[in-house]
């Protein structure tokens, strides 16, 4: 494959990003994809989504009081941001370390929640996870409030080592009980229920007098361990490096089993994530080096539309390509709202086992929904997106159908279709023979007729995929 | 007069955001709600009064004269033990009856599961709105959701496709979904998806098209709905349960006004739907179930009531046995719970009644556990 590939550098902007506009696309080709993904890995180069910007225009995303305001904050940093795999790294622990508004009820703090996995999302995992024990929301969420010494409250302890780390089957019930007590005085303040006063910010506490400091053995190890500790040594696990490793290429290279499943099904490729775990375990768990060595990997390249997108990356990916939610204006909460009705409610999974992933976001109600969603956006000749398009198309002159057809999904992608898909793409285009431009009259007929291709490859099942 | 076909059908009509109890079915004569409702109280001359010491809030009348009809049972105190108050936690509770861990499963949707388990109807459950409930969420069982029933489909409301080219590329899309071997697990399952959605929305297109009536709803959202679900029965596509949602009910603020206009626009879309019926002579093996995540807090806060704890629950249908069920809480003091009516009826006897007397399935699994019945069915 060439370094300057266009089919390629699409395939590594949808799955480290949103996807790329082909403008975009032209621009990072010509730089090779081994210095695009040197930029996507240090997103530091990038200016920041302006929230000055964003605030000034939608002043009640600062302080979310509506669950949807916290969404709509995030939706529209995925839409506008310039660093898009620092974004879709913020999409990626969030699925992972599922924290839900349902119980948590503080919109605001999901937001700081999801703002931590922006500001460390690259860097050590071990870093991470000591964020993630002291973040308020988490800590709410998996009740380590509750967590005392003395009487303990398991369920931060467990779900730490069984869903955000290292997979069930990898520790005992003793060590989810040391682990509990390591963490115990670890909680939030201020703690006053919502009424009548309403919501305040959280900040984490650490409560020495609550902690038990005695000798605690875990995985092996003995000592008067604290929270921290116990992470150090999670994060030295070959079962962390293993199941990190699994997550990683479930989200970026192609669609596992579920979860739950995963401790009595092995993976589709071991031999690429045995790959990961070395490169987990030469960098120490630096997860910006584990993405450079899967993205530049062959078993990455070769994952082309191996991966059902997630409502979020349909949603967010459709709105970039058709190019008409580039700064404030309406309708970035419809965007929101739409993700929820597709099945993915942002800031809110059903539980902390998270969303379900792959084939499973699909069903009859949320198939129809998204058809909809993106046919509705690519079946609009008004929008830039779309219009950028007709434009590429039409300085190709007269096109035959077959030609219209493949113009229309290079410049979609270049999107890889099956025979079925195809030859109804093909019947459509032979209906009304040539795209032409000669007249007035032809060039609106042909810009009506891209309108109906690109909605009907958008409604197609082979964009489901990314 | 339509023919209906005589399976046992339910309607689902969630009131989101939690409904006043207190304000719903008013216990006028007691001195403690004068006392605890300064603000928000209903005044004694207005009450629509059901016995000397309940009635119903003056907007409430459809529901005040199909109780008289002997058509409507109210289910007093129904709820669940330590409620937490949080509209989103709560409503999830209702949905998938766990109150103690986070469920992923709805209650409707294993319903569903049950009434057709082979899944052969993608029209067996049907929601009205966006989004689809998690009550109505099963893993494998096909449900659809229809935000507006007059242009429900798939590719509908795309720009660059005209009305008289939307035949043509409805076929297409059949056939770009059409199974074909060799192409994978995921794709398979991706074209039994589409071409159930596409079947589904081929059947259900056709009840506005059949249906004919001179009743007129409002034109609120919830008439709408509730047109639309009228509309879908009548047309008898096998749909068993249907499932709509209004709101808000969240009346912190300015209770009086807001809580008028929502039981004035729920009453009259009720009637219509009703009156709908009764001329399609359709009403004999239907039912509707109102329920709410959870009632509001006895005193008021000055301008409207804040989040509580038990609540009422309402059964309508000419099949329903009318009346009382369940016992009004206690206003005393030293009755409440943290200031709210106290529960005394589990939420999940609620829908195993419904479940076994009407829907003729075992409610154990569907709710996780028995639970008492009552008799309003």
């Amino acid at each position: 494959m060439s370094d300057h590939d266009i089919a390629l550098v699409s395939h590594l902007m949808r799955r480290a990003g949103f996807g790329a506009s082909r403008e975009e696309l032209e621009t990072r080709a010509a730089k090779g994809y081994e210095a695009t993904v040197e930029e996507l890995l240090h997103p530091e180069r990038q200016p920041e989504v302006d929230e000055d910007i964003m605030f000034r225009y939608f002043p009640h995303l600062e302080d979310p009081a509506a669950p949807v305001q916290g969404q709509t904050n995030w939706v529209y940093r995925m839409i506008t941001t310039q660093r898009p795999l620092e974004e879709k790294m913020v999409l990626f622990w969030h699925q992972l370390f599922a924290t839900g508004n349902s119980k948590v009820d503080n919109p605001l703090e999901l937001v700081n929640q999801i703002g931590m996995f922006r500001r460390h999302g690259l860097g050590s995992y071990r870093d991470l996870l000591v964020e993630l024990a002291k973040n308020p929301a988490m800590i709410y969420w998996l009740d380590n409030n509750g967590n005392h010494r003395g009487a303990i409250n398991e369920n931060w302890g467990r779900e730490l080592m069984e869903l955000f780390s290292m997979g069930v089957g990898n520790y005992s019930e003793d060590d989810i009980k040391e682990a509990s007590r390591a963490f115990t005085g670890w909680t939030i303040a201020p703690k006053l229920p919502r009424q009548p006063l309403g919501r305040f910010p959280w900040g984490f506490q650490y409560r020495p007098e609550d902690h038990d400091d005695g000798e605690k053995t875990f995985l092996g190890h003995t000592g008067r361990f604290n929270g921290d500790d116990i992470i150090d040594i999670i994060v030295q696990q070959p079962a962390t490096a293993r199941f990190l490793s699994r997550h990683l290429y479930n989200f970026f290279v192609a669609d596992e089993s579920q979860v739950p499943s995963w401790d009595i099904t092995p993976p589709r490729d071991p031999e690429a994530i045995r790959t990961l775990e070395q490169a987990y375990v030469d960098s120490n768990y630096d997860i910006r080096s584990i993405l450079r060595v899967l993205f530049l990997s062959d078993f990455f390249k070769e994952a082309r539309f191996a991966r059902v997108k997630s409502p979020a990356e349909l949603v967010i990916s459709t709105v970039r390509l058709a190019g008409n939610f580039t700064a404030p204006r309406p309708g970035f909460q419809e965007l929101a709202f739409e993700c929820a009705y597709q099945g993915q409610e942002l800031l809110n999974p059903p539980s902390v086992e998270s969303w379900h992933t792959g084939q499973e976001w699909i069903d009859g109600g949320a198939l129809v929904r998204r058809v909809n969603f993106a046919a509705k956006f690519l079946g609009d000749t008004t929008l830039p997106g779309v219009r950028a398009i007709i434009e590429a198309l039409r300085a190709q002159g007269t096109l035959s159908p077959k030609a219209f057809v493949d113009g229309c999904l290079d410049l979609l992608g270049p999107l890889d279709v099956g025979e079925q898909t195809r030859s109804e793409l093909l019947a459509q285009a032979e209906e009304e023979g040539e795209l032409r431009w000669d007249t007035e009259q032809a060039r609106s007929t042909s810009e009506h007729r891209i309108g109906t291709m690109l909605a009907l490859i958008s409604a197609s099942r082979e964009y489901q995929f990314a | 007069m339509a023919s209906v076909n005589q399976d046992p059908v339910v309607v689902v009509l969630q009131l989101s955001g939690a409904n006043d109890y207190l304000n719903s079915v008013i216990p006028y004569t007691n001195p403690l709600y004068k006392d605890n409702r300064p603000r928000v109280g209903v005044a004694e001359e207005d009450v629509l009064p059901i016995n000397d010491e309940l009635g119903f809030h003056p907007n409430m009348g459809t529901m005040k004269n199909l109780y008289d009809e002997g058509k409507l049972a109210i289910i007093h105190g129904i709820g669940y033990e330590n409620s937490p108050r949080s509209h989103f936690r709560s409503m999830d509770i209702w949905h998938t009856c766990e109150p103690d861990t986070v469920g992923t499963e709805g209650w409707v949707g294993r319903v569903i599961r049950d009434l057709d388990p082979k899944g052969e109807n993608v029209l067996k459950g049907v929601n009205f709105g966006t989004g689809l409930p998690r009550a109505m969420a099963v893993r494998g069982v096909p449900v659809t959701s229809v935000s507006d029933l007059e242009s429900y489909g798939v590719l509908s409301g795309v720009p660059s496709i005209a009305e008289q080219e939307k035949m043509k590329v409805l076929e297409r899309f059949a056939r770009m979904y059409a199974p074909a071997i060799g192409t994978g697990q995921v794709m398979d399952y991706l074209s039994q998806t589409g071409q159930d959605v596409l079947k589904g929305a081929d059947i259900i297109k056709t009840a506005p098209q059949k249906y004919a009536s001179t009743v007129s709803y409002p034109d609120t959202p919830v008439a709408k709905n509730l047109r639309n679900i009228a509309q879908t029965y009548l047309a008898d596509l096998g749909t068993q349960v249907f499932y709509t949602a209004h709101g808000s009910f969240d009346t912190h603020y300015s209770q009086v006004p807001a809580f008028n206009k929502l039981w004035t626009d729920t009453s009259a879309a009720i009637e219509s739907f009703f009156a709908d019926l009764r001329e399609h002579d359709a009403g004999e093996n239907l039912i509707m179930m109102l329920f709410t995540e959870f009632g509001r807090r006895v005193r008021d806060n000055g301008s409207g009531t804040d989040h509580g704890a038990g609540g009422a629950a309402f059964v309508i249908g000419d099949r329903v046995k009318g009346g009382m069920y369940s016992e009004y809480p206690s206003l005393k003091a030293e009755d409440l719970v943290q200031g709210d009516l106290a529960p005394n009826y589990d939420f999940r006897g609620f829908y195993s009644t419904i479940i076994e007397k009407w829907l003729g399935l075992d409610p154990v699994s569907i709710v996780g556990g028995s639970y008492e019945q009552l008799d309003f069915v």
